[in-house]
């Protein structure tokens, strides 16, 4: 469960960029969460609204898009989805790969007031 | 007004811990990160370790627990060196938490630096301490589906100690299919089977720390100890 340390560091982030922006209240936040990130989005939620109460955030909704697992061969030079967690080569069987999506988790847009 | 915001999330954590692995980079420090669930044996690991490499490199230990003291107490007995974090409730370390535990430290006089994470097989491979790298241990006990199971840790560790191999014929777990899933997951994953009670596979387990240590010092020809 760390999901609440997780939601803090989202909140400092949101309202060092609600201050940026001279926002006074948020609306929605959109993150990018990869298959690979130990998180389950039901729990981040839930800290998320908890933090929030009674602060210039509360009531902004999390939007959070799964991003599946995408790998690169520089081998064959091409991109190939990463399935059950198998970090090879679909078409060489190469292990020299390189993870280019799925394991971030990350902020990508907020909307604000 | 929508904004455009990328920013990893964890940016705070990760600006720490490489303040930290900077400042073990200034001591010429091999730090391990140390994870495994709860009682899959990190601490006994540690003590055979300490036995083992004490006469020859200088070691130093973070414990990190939601509570207690006692493995830290159990590191000290060996005479070396040995911190306690509590948690009080998180479920892993942090940069921050292993910075706080530096006054207790004179890193110019360790090689070795084991950071023993709070037992839990999921929350610590999230977020980095500062380490060279991380070291999971999985016990047999455990059984065979922990790699499917929990892939982000076997992704993230450089080695894998398969411990209480001594349980084997006690247990139902294959470890050829700890081992397949785990290559499968983490191709480059250094592998050794062991059991900390009778001893079996520890030998190899520390002649490779012993290089890796040897081999972060001489990457600072210039240093004190190069």
């Amino acid at each position: 469960m760390h999901e609440m340390s997780i939601a803090q560091s989202l909140i400092t982030i949101l309202q060092e960029e609600m201050a940026k922006h001279g926002a006074t209240a948020l609306r929605s936040v959109r993150l990018s969460i990869g298959e690979m990130s130990a998180i389950v989005p039901e729990s981040l939620s839930f800290c998320f609204e908890i933090i929030i109460e009674g602060t210039p955030l509360e009531g902004a909704k999390l939007l959070m898009d799964r991003v599946p697992l995408r790998g690169y061969c520089p081998g064959c030079d091409r991109p190939f989805d990463i399935k059950d967690f198998v970090f090879v080569c679909p078409t060489c069987g190469s292990t020299k790969i390189e993870t280019i999506e799925g394991q971030e988790l990350s902020i990508v847009e907020m909307e604000v007031e | 007004m929508k904004v455009s915001v990328v920013r990893n999330i964890l940016e705070a954590n990760e600006r720490i811990a490489e303040q930290n692995k900077a400042l073990f980079q200034e001591h010429h420090l091999l730090v391990i990160n140390l994870m495994s669930s709860p009682g899959a044996g990190k601490t006994s690991l540690l003590e055979k370790t300490i036995d083992a490499l004490k006469k020859d490199i200088r070691i130093g230990v973070i414990e990190g627990d939601i509570q207690s003291t006692s493995d830290a107490e159990r590191i000290a007995r060996k005479g070396v060196p040995a911190v306690q974090i509590n948690t009080g409730g998180a479920c892993h370390l942090d940069g921050n938490m292993i910075r706080e535990t530096f006054p207790e430290f004179d890193f110019s006089r360790l090689d070795l630096l084991v950071v023993e994470n709070v037992g839990n097989l999921v929350c610590p491979a999230e977020f980095k301490v500062g380490e060279d790298f991380k070291v999971m241990l999985l016990s047999v006990a455990e059984g065979d589906d922990k790699p499917a199971k929990y892939p982000l840790m076997f992704h993230e560790s450089k080695v894998l100690l398969i411990n209480k191999t001594d349980l084997l014929p006690y247990v139902d777990c294959s470890v050829e299919k700890i081992i397949k899933d785990s290559l499968n997951i983490n191709p480059e994953l250094t592998i050794f089977q062991v059991s900390c009670k009778t001893g079996e596979g520890l030998g190899d387990w520390y002649r490779w720390l012993h290089e890796s240590v040897k081999d972060k010092s001489r990457t600072f020809k210039d240093g004190p100890h190069g």
